[in-house]
């Protein structure tokens, strides 16, 4: 297939879960400054959230202090923030645009619809917290729809496995940016000293990424730092943990391998870092430390990112 | 201006045969039904994604074509006609271009003056005894074709350059077949869904010697802000072609490749859909983006097929169009059976004169104009208007023609206030490979939808309507 139709394919997968994610993180946001202050402490949640989505500097260009107003819109609706939902969502419909023939009319609609709904009803933003939600809710949905009719009705070739490429190495970007600002509270058992403000902190993570519940059916235990550590990083069975993006992106690498008939560097890339994953457990990276691992992650991941780019799309 | 040919009815209150069958429906169908249906075209048009842009305007950068759901019916004779006709006019233009770049006899013989070949912008020296494949030059012809009586075709224009809107000649189909089926089961209406096979067809038996036995086609498109974007991906999809853009192709020793995520790939033959001008920076504009560095030199070199051809432009100048009928003549040796809408060239003092004289009656052109922008609509005009052209025309009498304002015919149409006559024209597309030339019955019907208007461009408010060849 034509590289640019790949390098389509695997950004939109990206800015369609990019949205997603943002819009996760709003949510959680929101549910944890609702808290009275005694909860969660004196932490600005609206600081934190810049930070998961990677804008706090070109935000504070624009606005002295984070609050939940400006926040939101920066995150949400802003059109100067080149990553915020309006501008995913804007992105991924262009991107669709010049792909149309790689993708299925199910993903077309879904990806337009949304752009047309964009438009039509929340081109002024959301004026009311119910309005927000309704809004958070159709990002989401927008995403699961999109996400479920790429797995319903594509072919599977290399037009999906680059999207595949794209949501998975996105996902996992997103979840290690959450973990990289929290890690502070996400401590091994023998050092914990949290209190009950932590407990907020913690649930709030576990929402941001959709696992709360998955949390309880997979410890069947309560709120535990290094259990939710261990969820998010190592646990291959949670969607957005760092390891099943891993298995997922070694999977799709290795199925357009097989299709072209060569490996290359991404694939190598790839392994390394999934082998890692298999091969670590949380007592040695609490001893390397949560914070140093994730930033190697992060970057190690952004790198895999660049070497699919040079192989394969430009 | 005479009065318009009713399609529909004849004077005294007796409908033409193909209409027969849509009157009795319309009687049956209550109005608020139509007004559903409308409603519902538009909505599956949005979804879709059948959009246009309009340059120029800031406020909405994709549009929809106004699409009217009644049909515009034609019968198979009448389609017989025009569809002869159009294998002529084509033919004439294909050998036009080829003596043009070649011979040139047709200049020799003083049929058409050398100084409207060689002074036109739009003449290609860099085609000057090119060989290009099976001498094809225009594969694909949107002739646009007006009616002002029961018995007479009238050329318009000849698209002979990068002709878009067939894309609108079938979603309309599809969308009227899913919205209205119980008036599809009422009549034998000519089907129009393999055009894409056609097109493919024709540009596969256009590929170069060089080209492999399954020769690689690719749709070249300016992008997604071309304001047919849309057309260019719908037919990419349809033929099962690539849709690539300037900078997904590549000319090494003078071959053409496209890069792919396996690496390079040749190309044979490109249905291109953008302009000569952008087609090769090192040829043409070297400030283009949207082409291909080389492409002209591999095209030279025999190892690509352009189609259409470069430097079609010449056959389809407004200057060059009232020489058409003897152009037909001058090669075939036949009456034309498509006729010219009668033609004063500016450029001719005699002419010039008549014009400047009946500006208030003309229809007034600009000689390479497109889309229509930049015309004088004489009766419709005001007089400052009128005034302002006529200063224009005195500058640059060589850059325009005139025409008679015709009595466009015209089709029943949905208004706010009931069905109501409204203009149309027709655009048919022809198909012409190395072998033979090919119409899908029907084409794209464009309908003016203000009440006395005629102009049908989508740029000025157009809208369009689904055209039924009736097969009898």
């Amino acid at each position: 297939m034509l590289s640019r139709t790949a390098e389509n394919l695997y950004w939109l997968a990206r800015y369609v879960e990019r949205a997603e994610y943002l819009a996760r993180t709003i949510d959680a946001t929101l549910r944890v400054t609702a808290l009275p202050a005694t909860y969660v402490g004196k932490t600005n949640e609206w600081d934190s959230a810049l930070l998961t989505a990677g804008v706090a500097a070109s935000f504070y260009q624009n606005y002295e202090e984070a609050n939940e107003h400006n926040v939101i819109d920066y995150l949400s609706f802003s059109s100067t923030n080149p990553s915020s939902i309006r501008n995913c969502i804007e992105a991924a419909r262009l991107n669709s645009r010049s792909v149309r023939t790689a993708l299925t009319s199910e993903m077309w609609d879904t990806i337009n619809s949304a752009w047309i709904e964009l438009q039509a009803v929340w081109s002024k933003g959301a004026s009311t917290r119910e309005d927000l939600a309704k809004f958070l809710r159709f990002v989401q949905e927008t995403s699961l729809r999109f996400d479920g009719s790429a797995y319903r009705t594509m072919l599977r070739n290399d037009a999906y496995w680059f999207s595949r490429l794209g949501l998975h190495l996105e996902r996992a970007d997103n979840t290690a940016r959450i973990l990289d600002v929290k890690y502070h509270v996400l401590l091994p058992e023998e050092e914990h000293v949290g209190g009950p403000l932590d407990f907020y902190q913690w649930s709030s993570i576990l929402r941001s990424v959709s696992a709360l519940t998955a949390y309880h059916w997979v410890y069947r235990e309560t709120l535990k730092p290094w259990l939710i550590a261990d969820l998010l990083i190592l646990n291959d069975t949670l969607p957005r943990s760092l390891a099943s993006c891993y298995g997922n992106l070694v999977r799709n690498l290795d199925q357009i391998g097989v299709a072209y008939g060569r490996q290359g560097p991404a694939q190598r890339h790839a392994r390394g870092i999934r082998n890692r994953l298999e091969h670590s457990n949380m007592n040695d990276i609490f001893q390397h430390g949560v914070h140093e691992f994730i930033q190697e992650f992060i970057a190690d991941n952004s790198r895999l990112g660049e070497i699919v780019t040079k192989q394969y799309l430009i | 201006m005479a009065v318009a040919f009713d399609e529909m009815n004849i004077p005294g209150g007796d409908l033409r045969p193909a209409y027969q069958e849509l009157a009795r429906w319309l009687e049956e169908t209550p109005p608020e039904a139509l007004e559903y249906r409308r409603q519902e075209a538009e909505l599956l048009f949005r979804r879709i994604g059948i959009t246009f842009a309009v340059y120029g305007d800031s406020e909405s950068t994709e549009r929809l074509i106004p699409f009217d759901v009644i049909p515009r019916i034609m019968s198979g004779k009448e389609w017989a006609l025009l569809e002869k006709g159009l294998k002529q006019r084509v033919r004439a233009l294909n050998m036009f271009l080829r003596d043009i770049y070649h011979g040139r006899d047709i200049l020799r013989a003083e049929v058409v003056p050398d100084d409207l070949i060689f002074h036109n912008p739009v003449f290609r020296p860099e085609m000057n005894g090119q060989q290009v494949p099976h001498d094809v030059y225009v594969h694909i012809a949107g002739i646009d074709i007006v009616r002002v009586d029961a018995n007479d075709f009238i050329v318009l224009e000849d698209n002979a350059r990068t002709p878009s809107g067939v894309s609108y000649m079938l979603e309309n189909r599809e969308i009227m077949m899913r919205l209205f089926p119980d008036l599809f089961a009422r009549h034998r209406v000519a089907p129009v869904e393999r055009y894409p096979d056609e097109l493919l067809a024709a540009l596969r038996s256009v590929a170069p010697l060089s080209a492999s036995a399954e020769p690689t086609v690719a749709l070249l498109t300016p992008g997604v802000y071309n304001s047919a974007y849309y057309e260019h991906s719908f037919l990419a999809d349809k033929l099962g072609i690539e849709l690539v853009e300037g900078r997904d192709l590549i000319v090494k020793n003078n071959e053409v490749f496209m890069r792919t995520t396996e690496g390079l790939k040749r190309v044979d033959v490109i249905y291109r859909r953008v302009d000569d001008d952008f087609l090769d920076p090192l040829t043409f504009r070297p400030d283009s983006v949207l082409g291909v560095p080389g492409l002209m030199s591999a095209y030279a070199a025999g190892n690509i097929t352009l189609a259409n051809a470069v430097g079609t432009g010449i056959a389809d100048d407004k200057a060059i169009y009232s020489y058409m009928p003897d152009i037909v003549k001058f090669y075939l040796g036949e009456e034309p059976i498509l006729k010219n809408v009668p033609t004063w060239r500016c450029r001719e003092p005699k002419d010039l004169a008549y014009v400047l004289d009946n500006l208030s009656e003309l229809v007034v052109k600009e000689v390479h104009g497109s889309g229509g922008y930049g015309m004088l609509i004489g009766p419709a005009a005001t007089k400052a208007t009128i005034e302002a052209f006529r200063e224009k025309l005195k500058r640059e009498p060589e850059g325009f023609i005139a025409q008679p304002t015709l009595a466009l015919s015209t089709c029943p149409t949905c208004t706010a206030s009931g069905l109501a006559p409204r203009h149309v024209d027709l655009r048919p597309f022809v198909l012409t490979g190395s072998k033979r030339t090919t119409i899908v019955p029907g084409g794209l019907t464009r309908v003016a939808l203000k009440e006395g208007s005629l102009v049908v461009n989508s740029s000025q408010g157009g809208g369009t309507k689904d055209t039924w060849i009736l097969d009898e």
